[in-house]
């Protein structure tokens, strides 16, 4: 069950990233794939991180014009390494989690560029402004994305308790 | 058993997926003829999703235009019939330039371009990953699309065709990093090659360093590179820096606004061929 929800999400994101990047203006920056892959890390530990990370970036090479594993196995480190480190701390408060969606961005530039670069394939003159400004909207969306999901049960649950209490 | 026991070795299983991953990209490194089956079939599975979803925003977008955005429709419609009467008469004004034109070409005889053959696409979704300027369009193999094909906008160059499905095509926006277009800066002729560059823009390499350029120079599409028609706008030039070095490094502004395209034309025309040993000098 768990397994197809999270297959689910990273369809989602990979429909929501070409979607709303042909229909709506500053949004191509965006990794919508990344943030399911870093949520994915986060609540269920490294193991799920870099299974549905490699999965995703292998969906996510196939549907680019790219080098089928350069994406996969960017977010495979990606989701390994966050899914280890919500093992070790707690990151459970919004800057926690917006520090670890920054880096995540960071460690996947890094590895997707430099393997590009390593192989010769691409060139890649002053990334950083691009980089900086994926972490910072990665980190924005997915930290809302958390709080959203968050909420969610927990609403359900009062206006149970709500319901309850009225009888 | 042996589930709970990956579970227990995550550093096992990501060295795996690691030397899976580098086993993957070496294969394809080294291969350089035809594309992957996977990603020809991922990608035509996947456009069926894309045409759902476009639909299902075609959909929502029409509800809207018919039922909320109808206000002001009247003032608006008054002011489209005076922007067309303008229209009218400057379209009187081109039609007597294109034909002195059309007269002056004569006299020079110069060659006559083939007329091209164009279809309309509509893009139906933008790229997979934020690091690939990628669009896919609703037509493909069906409709006689091919890989290289050139795709164009009334603005300009849009670029080439990449990948073919059945019903659907993945194309290579020219301000991709891996995009090269021949191109020549149409007042002093001086060639080179224009290269994605950055989000949203375009460089022009191999620009002599006695080549006459300057800002606001229009670069257009040379044909040399056997994909795109000759004569094609690509942009404008933005910067010049003469530096000390061989080549110009010039910047240059894309004519198509490629954040909002929406439909745009495939050349179904190929170009004409050329004798091989202009093909060995391809960029």
């Amino acid at each position: 069950m768990k397994l197809a929800v999270s297959a689910l999400a990273i369809a989602a994101a990979l429909a929501l990233q070409t979607t709303l990047t042909a229909f709506v203006r500053g949004t191509a920056a965006l990794d919508f794939v990344l943030i399911v892959v870093v949520y994915l890390a986060l609540t269920s530990g490294p193991v799920t991180g870099l299974v549905m990370g490699g999965v995703a970036g292998l969906l996510q090479d196939s549907l680019s014009s790219g080098v089928m594993g350069v994406g996969g196995l960017a977010k495979t480190l990606v989701g390994y390494l966050v899914g280890r480190l919500g093992t070790q701390f707690i990151v459970t408060a919004p800057l926690p989690r917006f520090l670890v969606f920054i880096a995540a961005t960071v460690v996947h530039a890094a590895v997707f560029m430099g393997l590009y670069v390593l192989l010769g394939l691409r060139e890649f003159p002053s990334p950083y402004t691009t980089v900086a400004w994926q972490a910072v909207g990665n980190a924005f969306v997915g930290v809302v994305g958390f709080q959203v999901l968050e909420w969610l049960p927990g609403f359900r649950a009062r206006r149970q308790w709500r319901r309850t209490a009225r009888r | 058993m042996a589930l709970a026991d990956i579970k227990q070795r995550p550093g096992l299983l990501l060295g795996a997926a690691v030397v899976l991953h580098v086993v993957l990209i070496s294969a394809q490194v080294n291969t350089a003829s035809g594309l992957p089956v996977l990603q020809v079939v991922t990608f035509g599975a996947f456009a069926e999703l894309q045409r759902l979803v476009t639909s299902g925003i075609a959909g929502i977008q029409g509800l809207w235009a018919g039922y909320v955005d109808l206000r002001g429709v009247r003032d608006e419609n008054a002011a489209l019939r005076q922007a067309l009467q303008a229209l009218q008469v400057r379209l009187q004004e081109e039609r007597a330039l294109a034909q002195r034109a059309e007269d002056l070409r004569q006299l020079l005889e110069l060659r006559q371009r083939a007329e091209l053959d164009t279809t309309a696409a509509e893009i139906i979704a933008g790229s997979a990953s934020p690091e690939f300027r990628t669009v896919t369009i609703d037509k493909g193999t069906a409709d006689g699309l091919q890989a290289d094909m050139a795709v164009l906008s009334p603005a300009g160059v849009v670029g080439r065709l990449i990948l073919p499905s059945r019903r659907a095509a993945k194309v290579q926006l020219l301000i991709d990093r891996n995009a090269a277009a021949g191109a020549i800066i149409e007042r002093s002729r001086a060639q080179g090659v224009v290269v994605g560059f950055g989000p949203g823009e375009l460089r022009m390499d191999y620009v002599s360093a006695t080549a006459d350029v300057k800002a606001g120079d229009l670069v257009v599409t040379s044909g040399i590179d056997g994909i795109y028609p000759k004569g094609f706008v690509i942009g404008t030039v933005e910067s010049v820096d003469r530096g000390t070095a061989t080549y110009h490094e010039v910047r240059v502004r894309p004519a198509v606004d490629f954040s909002r395209l929406e439909e745009v034309l495939v050349v179904l025309t190929p170009p004409p061929a050329r004798d091989p040993a202009e093909a060995a000098d391809r960029p």
